[in-house]
């Protein structure tokens, strides 16, 4: 965090100045270790046997907080009889389809009421929730009655309650297996697990905080789930200083998942629709909503979408237009985008602000997939190694591509930087801040705004008057936007007047609650819904903070509806009391009757403690006055997930893709629902693992990761003088005992190969990154910071050559944090030398087409 | 210059007697150093804004003179930074007035060896062509049995270094376009 999110950081060095104990487990010593209590040097890809052992630890030592586990999350729930863990099936789940390698998740339902998740894949519950909602259902499914009241065991003694399906499922998560698997010695476990419990619970709260070295995973968002399931055991969610936060790296991330640029979402996670036959909207929200909490208002939140995007053109009569969306099949995410170019299907792309020749996992396999397009827009602020691929891209000098045959045309258009533009970026906090022009952008540069609206303008042009059913919905879009000055730059102000929503007579909206599934409301987001309530720009608000309470709610504006922690209702006991004056944030007001604190209230404002719904009620009403998870169809926090992901509702540890070790908790050594065989190409092989035959060819684990003075894939980092002074080129940093086994030398050159490619780096030989005792061998790493490329100030090759397309199931991520490599010492080879090394070490490691790929 | 002048100016005289022992504030100044101005006091105006790198979403206080930004400065009033800017955000006068970026539309014909500069009104205009070619060469009426009403002629990734309302108008054009392949770097 001291490197990626420095300013960040000092909050985390206030709170040391003021006691806390800071614990930082990272397999690399970096600022935030040397500023840490303690740190925990682990191997990369161990981390769920890390946090699973934890888990463990609270179980077994009575550790958890046992009112806010009974009252906050589903420990008590009863799952399905149906339910096998992979404690009794050697490393899976029930339900797996071997063949198609997904799990069906029926089996993971509760007994007695079948539950939709309030994220991830709602889509997998279609047959169950679409289908019988028109009345055929019985012939498909589960059977599991959908409504109801799922069976509870406050007492957490079921056998079948999920707090005992936790405490199975981690039995064999222990110390030992920590120090086996993670390197990570049992005197320095017990500490984590000492200073983690004492400082949970009534009186003190522990938050986590992560970033990609969790996501880029084949098992990432199970990395996640695990953190999740610990802090809802100690009652550090909802509460002031607990949390898992996510600390995202660029500028808008969170943004762009909120209004997604992302293929299976639409604004304010609502889901893409998949292709079903004869879906209209009512089926899509059948299945898709959730039947309590606020979810099942997903009506509300979808019309007025549609009357956002088709005005007018959208009517009950029609269904809002809901068939204008495109639909799903499957996973169309950036990776399978390049299996689509590579087939010839895809032929056109815009790059905007995104580097992916040398910032996207396999960096080859994106650039043969670009070489294959016929044409290419790339839009940034300089030159970037996406725009040039076909001047000097590795595979020129190689010989495996000549330019003068390379059909791409490819379309330079210079971007606008954020001084010249107005627009609102959403930070890692949810937090909506508002930056305005300065100055307007120089010659031929323009906002994304701009590129976008005159994009759509001329193409409405060209499309007009066509009476293709196709066109109807790009004509039929609202697409007026006011435009400013000579440039015409539209109006930023104008689409966060649309993003916020207005009602029937076009004043602004100031909360999601006024939001109407009649046509009569417009929210193009609805969870920005009040970031411009009273036609008052909220994001742009700036009251300086030390004129404001420690929350200060007057700076910008968090979604949703300007709360600053998310489920704030759990900082208060069931009673509506805080659990302790020291970690008082929100609590019940008995004289006036509503909540209240000093963060806006996550949950219905006169909802009382003691409310209790009727057996019929639906949405958040029939959530109780003790269910603070309000997004969630049970009102809890769910240790066990009934549905919504795709590879169990449970974390399990399995290796990497590429992994030097075996899986010593199960026989199952990967991920079975991880995404590799589609993603099947001679550039993107995989390699064998643990005690396969070959896998010594690939003996050290390499992590890749970034450095504060450069940012993601260096486009707008690497031309800049200071920052290119600051970090002048690529290197990795290897173990002194790692430079004595191959002989490298320190600010000599190392040549680091996977089954993708061959890199060269200057060696950085550093006590920094030490040598892990794993499985009664000694293990070396390797760190690789992934800002480099051929262009710019400051240059080097790609990290991004080694890593691989396989992808975790839910988030089709690719895993560039743990990968087995070799590291010798000198510089690579240059030319057709550099395939013939790759190829080499292929040969050599056995590597076929089917390695790595299997189950 | 009188002596004394000339002696007081000599920096090590300074450090010996004056209040900066260290030699690294006012004891080093030179005297063109004492003329000069910071250019945050001569700017006509200051714009708020926010940094771009990172999400951490650190405060900015951006200097403009005669239409050009000339500094930026972290913003003390945000309670998000206090005033801080980390190495990146400190160098974001470089990213957005250096000499690097590229201020024209450049266009690279199918098989050549170099760019080309074209007005930014022509590639729009072929740009344009070009989606709708796309999209109709691969149109997806149905797949299945089951309506898709798409097109996988075209894709598009990145946002996540673009403004909330710019990725708004990406969504919304492309969807509408029957585009389903848009994506952005939280993906990667
Ligand atoms: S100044 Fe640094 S820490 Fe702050 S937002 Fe920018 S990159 Fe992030």
């Amino acid at each position: 965090m001291a490197e990626c999110h420095p300013v960040g950081f000092q909050w985390v060095m206030e709170a040391k100045a003021r006691g806390a104990t800071i614990i930082h487990v990272d397999p690399r010593f970096t600022r935030t270790s040397a500023m840490a209590d303690l740190h925990v040097p682990l191997r990369a890809g161990s981390d769920i046997v890390f946090l699973g052992a934890i888990v463990n630890h609270v179980l077994s030592q009575d550790k958890y907080f046992r009112d806010y586990v009974v009252a906050y999350t589903n420990a008590a729930s009863i799952v399905s009889d149906d339910y096998r863990d992979p404690e009794d099936l050697d490393g899976l789940f029930s339900g797996f389809d071997a063949e198609n390698r997904q799990y069906d998740f029926h089996t993971w339902q509760y007994e007695g009421r079948e539950v939709q998740a309030a994220a991830a894949q709602r889509d997998m519950e279609y047959e169950d929730r679409a289908v019988r909602t028109a009345g055929r259902g019985e012939a498909h499914g589960s059977g599991g009655a959908r409504s109801g009241t799922a069976r509870t065991d406050p007492t957490l003694q079921h056998p079948r309650c999920v707090f005992q399906i936790l405490k199975r499922h981690f039995q064999r998560y222990t110390p030992e297996m920590v120090e086996q698997s993670c390197g990570v010695p049992p005197e320095l476990f017990a500490r984590v697990c000492d200073e983690l419990t004492r400082n949970s619970g009534r009186d003190r709260t522990s938050a986590f905080c992560y970033a990609v070295g969790w996501t880029q995973h084949t098992v990432g968002v199970q990395y996640i789930r695990t953190a999740a399931i610990l802090q809802a055991l100690l009652g550090n969610i909802g509460r002031p200083g607990g949390g898992i936060l996510a600390l995202r790296g660029h500028a808008s991330i969170q943004g762009s998942t909120d209004i997604p640029t992302l293929f299976n979402l639409l604004p304010g996670y609502i889901p893409m629709p998949y292709a079903h036959p004869d879906q209209d909207l009512a089926a899509f929200l059948a299945a898709e909503g959730t039947e309590k909490g606020y979810w099942a208002n997903i009506g509300a939140y979808t019309t007025s979408l549609l009357r956002s995007w088709w005005g007018d053109a959208a009517t009950a009569d029609n269904d809002y237009c809901f068939d204008y969306l495109p639909r799903l099949t499957g996973s169309h995410s950036t990776y399978d985008t390049v299996q689509r170019q590579l087939a010839g299907e895809c032929v056109g792309y815009f790059l905007l602000g995104e580097n992916p020749a040398v910032g996207s996992g396999n960096a080859k396999m994106q650039r043969l997939g670009m070489a294959n397009l016929d044409w290419l827009v790339v839009r940034d602020l300089t030159m970037i190694e996406s725009a040039t691929w076909w001047q000097n891209g590795p595979e020129i000098e190689t010989g495996e591509m000549t330019t003068a045959d390379l059909k791409t045309e490819v379309f330079f258009l210079p971007a606008a930087a954020h001084t010249e533009k107005n627009g609102s970026f959403t930070n890692t906090q949810r937090m909506l801040q508002w930056h305005h022009e300065a100055v307007k952008p120089p010659g031929e540069a323009r906002s994304d705004l701009w590129f976008m609206y005159h994009l759509g303008r001329r193409i409405r042009a060209k499309l007009a008057g066509s009476t293709d059913d196709r066109d109807r919905p790009i004509l039929d879009l609202t697409w007026s936007y006011p435009t400013e000055g000579a440039i015409e730059e539209p109006s930023a102000e104008a689409v966060l007047a649309e993003i916020n929503g207005s009602d029937a007579d076009g004043n602004p909206l100031s909360s999601y609650e006024q939001l109407k599934d009649d046509g009569s409301t417009r929210c193009g987001c609805w969870i920005y819904c009040g970031v411009r309530a009273d036609g008052v720009n909220q994001a742009a608000r700036r009251k300086p903070g030390r004129e404001q309470s420690w929350v200060a709610p007057e700076w910008g504006w968090a979604w949703p509806a300007n709360r600053r922690i998310l489920y704030n209702r759990a900082a208060a006991d069931p009673d509506g009391r805080p659990w302790s004056e020291r970690k008082a944030l929100v609590w019940w007001d008995a004289d006036e009757q509503k909540w209240t604190g000093h963060d806006v209230p996550d949950f219905p404002p006169t909802k009382a403690p003691d409310y209790r719904p009727d057996d019929d009620a639906r949405g958040p009403q029939a959530l109780s006055g003790t269910d603070p998870f309000i997004m969630q169809d049970d009102g809890k926090a769910w240790l066990f997930v009934p549905a919504g992901l795709t590879d169990g509702p449970l974390p399990t540890h399995y290796e990497p893709q590429d992994s030097p070790f075996d899986n010593p908790l199960y026989g199952q050594q990967r991920n079975p629902a991880r995404e590799v065989l589609p993603l099947r190409h001679p550039a993107n092989r995989m390699q064998p693992s643990g005690s396969e035959p070959g896998a010594g060819v690939f003996p050290y684990v390499a992590t890749t990761y970034r450095l504060t003075e450069h940012h993601t894939a260096g486009g707008m980092s690497r031309s800049l003088p200071y920052l290119a002074e600051l970090q002048p080129e690529f290197f990795c940093e290897v173990s002194p005992e790692l430079a004595a086994e191959r002989g490298l030398e320190q600010l000599g050159w190392a040549t680091i190969v996977s089954a993708r490619g061959v890199i060269e780096a200057r060696v950085l030989v550093t006590d920094r990154l030490t040598p892990l005792t794993v499985a009664g061998r000694t293990m070396h790493q390797i760190g690789l910071p992934y800002h480099w490329g051929p262009t710019g100030y400051s240059t080097g090759d790609a990290a991004n050559e080694l890593t691989s397309m396989s992808l975790d199931p839910n988030t089709h991520i690719q895993e560039s944090k743990a990968l087995a490599c070799d590291i010798r010492a000198g510089r690579r080879p240059r030319g057709p030398a550099r395939l013939a090394l790759l190829h080499e070490y292929q040969r050599r490691a056995g590597i076929t087409a089917e390695t790595g790929t299997e189950i | 210059m009188g002596v004394r002048t000339w002696i007081e100016g000599w920096p090590v005289y300074r450090q010996a007697l004056g209040a900066d022992r260290t030699g690294r504030g006012a004891a080093a100044k030179s005297r063109t150093s004492e003329t000069l101005t910071p250019r945050t006091e001569t700017a006509d105006e200051v714009v708020k804004s926010i940094c771009p790198y990172c999400a951490v979403g650190c405060g900015q206080d951006v200097y403009v003179r005669n239409g050009a930004v000339t500094q930026i400065e972290g913003d003390p009033d945000s309670p998000v930074s206090r005033g801080r800017l980390c190495p990146k955000g400190s160098a974001s006068l470089q990213l957005t007035t250096g000499s690097s970026r590229v201020q024209q539309v450049l266009y690279r014909r199918p098989h050549s060896d170099h760019w080309e500069h074209l007005d930014l009104d022509t590639a729009m205009d072929m740009i344009a062509d070009r989606v709708i070619a796309a999209r109709r060469d691969h149109w997806q009426d149905e797949q299945g049995g089951a309506r898709t009403r798409r097109t996988m002629g075209f894709a598009s990734l990145g946002g996540a270094t673009l403004d909330n309302e710019e990725n708004y108008l990406i969504k919304k054009l492309f969807t509408a376009l029957g585009a389903v392949q848009i994506e952005n770097q939280a993906r990667v």
